[in-house]
């Protein structure tokens, strides 16, 4: 017994169920990028998690605290969130060390498990995109979407792919790969072309983009999926409500407004409702309870912000994709908000 | 998630916050036994918030049942009363229900088996025409105080205040806490007696409106009330009102069901008088009942025996001082090897360190838990991973995670500012925490830390205060031997300087010498 004051009943919530339901929860997207990209999908995320969970109990033994907390499945988590949000083809090594550097810069220099500032995986995604944007921005043409050049469901392919490069299949990387929407429309815009012509050029489908069939980074194509473990989370109330439907309808809004008023430069919503990793931002990045708020106010006040600055950042930026940009950002004010949004005390006035 | 829409709403008739957990009423169908005659009675000199009683019997005095034993001291105190007729046969330390064993002297009293009982208190039958005032002394004398488990004194709380009328009585049949079932029973079996008990209550403190409270879990508590109104069919001006809440722990907190009933809130620095309110627990308004009625002070009460280790739970009818042993005994519970022992429900009880502590006035549920439930909910902490839940769950709306840092990090005052003195302790942020954070622990050690910083602050002012009195009070006393001094040279002074000392007198007028 470890103390003995009330109460003496738990309702058997643990950080181990947690972090369980969350992987479960992505398991959708999992499948889904497994179906878009094949082998180099599952490597990628085997890869990441393996060396997540590795570098977090060599952590822990070199700090000389107990392994203890692998078991929690936080580690298994990052790396699983990491690997969604990366592109479909990284040399391994890039994958190995962006898993480091979620794990050592991202949380265990902190001080490990709730004491990260930042989201761990969405921090070492940025690590790694402004390390090497090439390799962060080039994306694999997926199956079932046009003509593949490279069958990702050939295993050796794919090993020799993630291990030698392009070279080894005797491909240049310009066959294999495409442009994103909101990269498509970035550069487009940037050279004078209305927003609806690039979206015509680029064959621009709404169902495809709530489905998942396009480029991008591998966990973040398929609203859908991403959609049914949220729902999921918040019927399970491992998250609520309030993060992700202020984040997505602050979005929805902004776009909405300037959409209406000149459609020419400014996106449609369901556009960016349904465009790079707004929906895993909403739901899993944003809503990691470590570096979002705690009270109900607090986190309006934070899916407000996101949802500003991915806008922004996705309108008037330098990069096409702003909602890792902004989750990052966000997660820097947590501790104002903390303080300066509590609820209204039971029989207070202020 | 339903709860919060419902509640955002403004329907529903809830509060804000709380917690599902699982209720294991495993009693709730068996009626009240009576104990059997305990060898030996332990009636400790404090069972209530306040001061301690003075024993009024000596080693050796016989006593009777219902006897004064032991007179209040003070206003916010009750009087005790010997639980049976017997012998006085020590008065000695002995250790009551407290988490750190604690102890305080106490009255032993081996009983002669007679169980004679002191009949001189006369009972106020008519008593819809006698002074309040006279049935607030009653209830004074008869030593009741709240056995929902706060023990106030009642009688403070049945005053008839013109600057706060109160307009509604509440009957606090909620019984939120799990395994209790002892307010359940008695609303099942004494529902005259507890009806006309609030009748007494609306007539001592002037209310007109009363209301009935109980969780949807106890329907038949709701019928058997329900049934004693329609038989006793009071006059049309009183009414009372049954009314089913839906189940939520901690809506048998006095604020929280005021809140669900009215949706009004008491404020933070008030009482529920404050807003025109009365609560009352089943059980006090019962004892309430058998003062007045009966003149019967308050030396018994129903105890739910029950837990994980229990092999026959029940509900019994216990004379105060009775020790636990004994009454586990007859539920079939003799060994106590690793069990522990709760007083009090799951969410708020104390774990007991000793199976021959008496039962004392609080005591709502004797529950005996098996090491393994008890383990489920003492794991060791892991940190904190702001999921919020804590803040969601707390009905007072204060950010739990937050206050346990400050008092883990010996930030007190910080945390005051957080306004750690508003949380009732009632368990639902460590209940719902996935870490198993002793939240609760936290705030209890940071409300002793504060309590101790400002005993020592308003010492150390007093201190100060004496010491500057001291050196005040020294340099005045020089002064006016000066002064004296002064008047006596002056008088043996030639007639030439006279002049001068004219100047000077005033400065020292002899009469104030006198009066220091």
């Amino acid at each position: 017994m470890i103390h003995l004051s009330s109460p003496h009943m738990h309702g058997g919530d643990s950080i181990r169920m947690t972090m369980l339901s969350v992987i479960f929860a992505l398991m959708p997207a999992a499948i889904v990028s497994v179906y878009l990209f094949g082998w180099l999908a599952f490597l990628l995320i085997t890869i990441s998690m393996f060396t997540c969970v590795v570098t977090e109990f060599v952590a822990l033994r070199l700090m000389g605290r107990p392994a203890t907390p692998i078991g929690d499945g936080s580690a298994a988590l990052t790396g699983l969130l990491l690997a969604l949000t990366l592109p479909a083809y990284l040399p391994w090594w890039m994958i190995v060390l962006a898993s480091v550097i979620a794990i050592v810069l991202g949380k265990q220099l902190y001080g490990g498990l709730g004491y990260n500032l930042f989201n761990p995986a969405l921090a070492a995604r940025i690590i790694l995109l402004i390390s090497f944007p090439l390799n962060m921005t080039t994306w694999i043409i997926p199956m079932h979407v046009g003509t593949p050049v490279i069958d990702l469901y050939d295993f050796n392919a794919c090993l020799n792919l993630l291990l030698f490069g392009p070279e080894a299949l005797n491909a240049a990387l310009d066959a294999i790969t495409m442009a994103s929407p909101l990269g498509h429309i970035k550069t487009e815009w940037s050279q004078g072309v209305a927003v609806a012509d690039a979206l015509r050029a680029y064959d621009y489908s709404y169902l495809d983009a709530f489905l998942g069939r396009e480029a991008g980074s591998i966990g973040e194509t398929s609203a859908l999926a991403l959609l049914l473990g949220g729902i999921y989370l918040l019927a399970r109330h491992t998250i609520s409500w309030h993060i992700p439907i202020t984040y997505l309808a602050t979005v929805l809004v902004l776009a909405a407004v300037f959409n209406l008023i000149d459609p020419n430069h400014y996106a449609p919503p369901l556009f960016h409702l349904l465009a790079g990793g707004l929906m895993l931002c909403a739901f899993f990045m944003a809503t990691d309870p470590v570096s979002s708020p705690v009270t109900p106010l607090g986190q309006v006040v934070f899916g407000v912000g996101c949802g500003v600055l991915t806008w922004s950042i996705r309108t008037y930026g330098g990069y096409p994709e702003g909602a890792m940009f902004a989750v990052i950002l966000m997660n820097c004010t947590v501790p104002l908000i903390d303080h300066y949004f509590r609820p209204r005390v039971y029989g207070r006035d202020s | 998630m339903l709860h919060t829409l419902l509640k955002s709403m403004g329907i529903g008739g809830t509060f804000s916050g709380g917690i599902e957990p699982e209720m294991s009423k495993i009693t709730a169908d068996s009626s009240i036994a009576t104990s059997m005659m305990a060898p030996l009675y332990i009636v400790p000199i404090k069972q209530h918030i306040g001061e301690v009683c003075e024993p009024l019997v000596s080693v050796g005095d016989t006593v009777l049942r219902g006897q004064k034993i032991g007179k209040s001291q003070g206003y916010v105190s009750v009087p005790i009363h010997a639980p049976t007729s017997g012998k006085v046969i020590k008065i000695e330390e002995h250790a009551i229900p407290h988490p750190s064993g604690m102890g305080l002297p106490s009255i032993f009293i081996e009983p002669d088996g007679k169980d004679t009982e002191d009949k001189s208190l006369q009972p106020f039958s008519d008593y819809r025409n006698t002074d309040p005032a006279e049935l607030r002394e009653r209830v004074r004398f008869c030593g009741i105080a709240g056995l929902g488990g706060a023990v106030f004194p009642t009688f403070i709380k049945l005053l008839k205040d013109q600057r706060n009328p109160i307009k509604t009585v509440i009957l606090n049949g909620i019984e939120c806490e799990p395994y209790l079932t002892n307010d359940h029973r008695l609303m099942i079996e004494k529902a005259k007696e507890i009806v006309i008990g609030i009748d007494i209550i609306m007539h001592m403190v002037g209310a007109s409106k009363a209301i009935v409270a109980i969780e949807d879990n106890k329907p038949d508590a709701a019928e058997a009330i329900r049934e004693a109104l329609n038989e006793l069919s009071l006059p049309d001006e009183i009414q009372i009102e049954v009314r089913l809440l839906p189940t939520r722990y901690p809506q048998g907190s006095e604020k929280q069901l005021i809140e669900a009933l009215t949706g009004k809130e008491v404020p933070a620095t008030k009482l529920p008088m404050h807003v025109g309110v009365l609560c009352q627990n089943v059980g006090t308004t019962k004892a309430i009942h058998d003062a007045i009625l009966l003149g019967r002070p308050l030396t018994e009460r129903i105890v739910t025996v029950s837990g994980t280790a229990v092999p026959r739970p029940g509900n019994m009818k216990v004379r105060i001082g009775t020790p636990m042993r004994f009454i586990f005994g007859q539920h079939g519970l003799d060994d106590f090897d690793g069990i522990h022992l709760l007083h009090g429900g799951p969410m708020m009880g104390e774990k007991m360190k000793s199976i021959d502590i008496p039962v004392v006035k609080s005591t709502n549920g004797l529950l005996a838990m098996q090491s393994a439930t008890m383990k489920q909910a003492h794991q060791l902490e892991q940190p904190c991973i702001h999921c919020g839940h804590c803040g969601v769950a707390c009905p007072i709306k204060l950010v739990p995670n937050m206050l346990a840092d400050q008092c883990r990090n010996d930030q007190f005052e910080k945390a005051e500012q957080y306004n750690l003195f508003d949380c009732i302790e009632c368990g639902c942020c460590s209940y719902v925490c996935p870490s198993n954070i002793p939240l609760v622990h936290y705030f209890r050690y940071g409300k002793g830390q504060l309590a101790q910083i400002s005993r020592e602050t308003s010492f150390a002012n007093e201190s100060k205060q004496r010491s500057e009195a001291r050196e005040a009070r020294i340099a005045r006393e020089k002064e006016e031997k000066a002064a004296k001094r002064r008047v006596v040279r002056e008088k043996h002074k030639p007639a030439a300087t006279n002049a001068e000392t004219d100047k000077k007198t005033p400065d020292t007028p002899p009469s104030d010498e006198a009066s220091t």
